[in-house]
């Protein structure tokens, strides 16, 4: 099975139906990405696949041949995306268990829409966090927006 | 061996630091063995409290679990403020599990109670305050001058008359040679300048990359994954499984049975309450719950099939009539006050079961070990803001001595209370002694879901006299709760009953001269555990509702029937005119706008909600707007404090509005987030929060803004449809 994954080609075995999440977790050892639901209701696994956002605890490997997945520790190793810099300029994680997944999906929504309206950010942040860090969340993605952009 | 004599060299002590800093420890009185108060450099290190590199680094050990509360930041800014470090140069990293990290107000290690800014601070600012000195005494021997010719700023130690200066990493190896001193005078609040600024939390860099490490993250060399399946009815028993089936399934390695009745022997059964379980052990975690699918086991009921929340909630109503209630308050003569009254004001109320939901399952790493020669040890890596009550489980359980285990504290993925149970790390330390294996258990949420220690269950019934001017005169409320304290907080209990089920009731500040509460223990073979503001979660919701209830009933604006209760509380007097304003309460809301206040402490803070709501035609409740006043005494860091109040309008919001678990047949209805509903991005209102700033003595602030968001909520409610809702959640 190969898969490339923030770049780096991985070559690995691993039962088809394990899902992404326990690929970059268990076999991979990338535990940056994390498990809260696993049935894509909270958004804590989300990843980006060949550039769209996906909830990595139900995508079974077995679909993902040879495609190519982004997870936070890819967006940069020393904070320096402008989506880390505005998570850490408004000081949003609380416990942070679920802010790989929103920091990913905030990153995907720039990716669509570099200038978001606040019902654009109701509609793409879907992920749950039980610190209810939301009114953080929403400042630190209009913080991104005045912040230059580069790719993700 | 037990030292309880203090003296200087026990409760001080330094040494250097393998790399030539200082390191700076301090043994706390009765709790620290001799040895390690007196012990060489190496184990001076151990139970350093903060370390200086030579390059200047202040690393602080803090001895409370981060669960989001911000306590890696706050108490590191209390220490660096007595020691005028460089903020910029601190890091915190969560102490070892040894006596030199142990309360000394409790004697315990535990994380709860919105406590450790209250319990630790004079005990760290001497640390700060003492390294400081020997930084100074350093520098001032370095250079030849008297110390008080010295100022120092931001970690860097300066001399005016000879123009020279030093940074704290190139005293830091002289320092450690010198004899700590005591007692040293702390700063006054006039005089700092890291308490009381909105200093960034130390552990968002790495909870922005991925790099922060939680428990279910522990990987140990050798490690085995195990996933478990427990009883749907709490004392149901485990009747079948297909063994064969499961270790046909690739990687499964071992199917292990975790029955309730191992906790017997050991006298835990009743603290742990852990259900009947059988465990799959695989290479991987994904393959150990294929497996525990393929296992397939069958619990029976325990006995417990006519359960459901109906019942409960009928026989704790009942229950509110029962005359062998406990007293618990019992000011003045209600019975006169009541019967002289121009009117009596009655109501009850209940509220449901809440689980916590932690975003991180539960889960722990575990590594059993039998040596050559037959002793025993065992290893733990656990997610846990409960380690004294966690290491006195394993104990009994295992017969282990305190030295025989180790457990380490890992970051956690929110707490509110669940991760002072021991459930889970008993279970990951049996399953990994009996695989002869090291073994991360990581529950499914499903598991998380149905097997909680759930926010008691509860009701409470008033009744309220007020005279010819509309001001109570005799209250009488009867509370019916499961106890939370009766199963794992015995040390807590009052004459056997638990001071935690009337938090909030039996304390309310309201000047009525004629006052009684009375609690009656409701049981439940669901088991209790603390939620976040445990008593005053229910007991806040009921007070204050009622108080808008007898300001309805009297024609009374509810600000001002508080004011006129609250003449002798200045504090409470003080959030109450602050929110009125913040609020413009004496204003109208707009259109289709409609507001409810509350005000409730807890946890030594103060805290005023308005909450402004809309309705829909369909009933749907649109929250809008939060504001909020607190009151926690001398502030540490603001920006703290305000994202502990966000989380805790939300974490109350969230109940109020649809919390609660449903049971049918004594199991569980929920399981997951598809049918729990959790407040999300776009159902957050505004939040609009005001500090008052004092030189109080501080009080709590990671639970106190829960209680007043549920009832500012209903009675915004009851002012937008005129209907009371006496029953969480509001939209049932």
């Amino acid at each position: 099975m190969k898969l490339t994954v923030n770049e780096v080609e991985y070559d690995f075995e691993v039962d088809e139906d394990t899902p992404l999440l326990w690929v970059l977790r268990d076999t991979l050892g990338m535990t940056g990405t994390k498990f809260a639901c696993g049935v894509a209701q909270c958004g804590a696994c989300s990843v980006m696949v060949d550039g769209e956002l996906q909830r990595s605890c139900t995508l079974p490997i077995s679909t993902l041949e040879g495609r190519s997945v982004s997870t936070v520790e890819g967006l940069s190793r020393d904070n320096s995306h402008p989506v880390q810099q505005a998570w850490i300029a408004e000081d949003v994680p609380q416990c942070g268990y679920c802010q790989s997944g929103q920091i990913m999906a905030a990153a995907a929504l720039l990716e669509s829409y570099p200038n978001p309206s606040d019902e654009q950010i109701d509609s793409a942040m879907t992920n749950i966090c039980r610190c209810g860090s939301y009114s953080r969340i929403r400042k630190a993605i209009h913080r991104a927006i005045r912040e230059p952009q580069q790719e993700i | 061996m037990i030292n309880k004599t203090i003296n200087r060299r026990q409760f001080l002590k330094s040494s250097a630091i393998a790399a030539g800093g200082l390191s700076l420890g301090f043994a706390l009185p009765g709790c620290a063995p001799e040895a390690s108060s007196e012990g060489a450099a190496g184990s001076s290190d151990i139970s350093a409290w903060l370390t200086i590199d030579p390059e200047g680094i202040v690393t602080i050990r803090v001895p409370c679990s981060e669960m989001g509360q911000g306590v890696h930041t706050s108490l590191p800014m209390i220490i660096a403020e007595e020691l005028d470090a460089d903020w910029q140069l601190v890091r915190s990293e969560t102490a070892p599990v040894t006596p030199d990290f142990v309360n000394p107000l409790t004697g315990s290690r535990g994380t709860g109670g919105s406590s450790a800014v209250r319990r630790w601070w004079p005990t760290i600012a001497k640390a700060g305050a003492t390294a400081r000195d020997m930084l100074l005494r350093a520098a001032a021997e370095q250079w030849a001058v008297d110390v008080s010719e010295l100022t120092v700023a931001n970690g860097i130690v300066s001399h005016a008359g000879s123009n020279r200066s030093a940074g704290y990493g190139s005293l830091a190896a002289a320092a450690a040679a010198l004899e700590p001193a005591m007692d040293l005078p702390l700063k006054t609040a006039d005089q700092y300048k890291i308490i009381g600024t909105p200093a960034k939390r130390l552990d968002t860099p790495s909870k922005v990359n991925g790099s922060a490490l939680f428990g279910i993250d522990v990987r140990i060399p050798e490690m085995q994954y195990a996933t478990l399946a427990a009883s749907p009815n709490f004392k149901g028993n485990l009747r079948s499984m297909d063994e064969s089936a499961a270790k046909a399934v690739r990687g499964v390695q071992r199917i292990i049975s975790l029955p309730a009745a191992a906790q017997e022997s050991a006298g835990v059964q009743d603290i742990v309450a852990m259900p009947d379980a059988v465990a799959v052990l695989a290479d991987s975690y994904w393959q150990a719950k294929k497996g525990l699918q393929a296992l397939n086991p069958q619990f029976d009921d325990g006995g417990a099939a006519s359960i459901s929340d109906a019942t409960i909630r009928a026989e704790m109503i009942a229950a509110l009539s029962d005359e062998d209630a406990a007293v618990m308050r019992n000011d003045g003569d209600v019975a006169q006050a009541t019967s002289g009254a121009q009117r009596v004001i009655s109501a009850d109320y209940t509220a449901p079961f809440l689980a916590h939901l932690c975003m991180e399952p539960m889960n722990c790493t575990a590594h059993y070990k039998v040596a050559e020669d037959g002793s025993e040890s065992l290893e733990i890596w656990a997610p846990t803001q409960g380690e004294s009550h966690v290491l006195n489980v394993l104990q009994r359980v295992f017969g282990l001595s305190e030295q025989q285990i180790t457990l380490h504290t890992t970051l956690m993925g929110g707490g509110f209370g669940r991760r002072f149970e021991a459930d889970f790390v008993l279970q990951s330390a049996l399953i990994s002694k009996a695989a002869a294996k090291p073994v991360k258990l990581l529950w499914s949420r499903e598991e998380d879901v149905q097997h909680d220690y759930y926010r008691p269950t509860s009701a409470s019934r008033f009744e309220v006299g007020v005279d010819d001017s509309g001001r109570p005169v005799s209250w009488r409320n009867a509370v019916v709760a499961t106890s939370v304290a009766k199963r794992n907080f015995a040390a807590a209990l009052v004459n056997g009953n638990d001071p935690f089920s009337i938090e909030g009731a039996v304390n309310i500040p309201y000047d009525i001269p004629n006052q009684t509460v009375t609690l009656k223990e409701y049981h439940s073979n669901i088991p209790s555990g603390s939620w976040r503001s445990v008593g005053s979660s229910h007991n806040g919701f009921y007070v204050e509702s009622m108080m808008d209830e007898v300001a309805v009933a009297t024609g009374k604006d509810p600000f001002q029937l508080r004011r006129e209760l609250l003449q002798n509380h200045p504090r409470f007097i003080a959030v109450l005119d602050r929110l009125e304003a913040e609020s413009n309460w004496q204003s109208p809301a707009a259109a289709g706008r409609f507001r409810g206040m509350a005000v409730h402490e807890c946890f030594a803070s103060i805290v005023g909600e308005v909450a402004e709501i809309s309705v829909s035609d369909t009933g749907a409740i649109k929250v809008h707007k939060m504001i909020c006043v607190v009151d926690c005494g001398r502030v540490v860091n603001p920006s703290i404090i305000e994202s502990q109040l966000e989380s805790a309008m939300i974490d109350g919001l969230t109940a109020a509005l649809w919390g609660g678990v449903r049971i049918r047949e004594g199991r569980i209805v929920q399981s997951n987030f598809h049918d729990y509903r959790l407040m999300r991005l776009r159902e957050t209102p505004l939040m609009d929060i005001h500090i008052i700033d004092n030189n109080e003595a501080p009080g709590g602030i990671g639970e106190p803004g829960v209680p007043p968001s549920m009832p500012a909520l209903s009675n915004a409610l009851f002012a937008a449809t005129g209907r009371r809702v006496r029953s969480l959640p509001l939209e049932a």
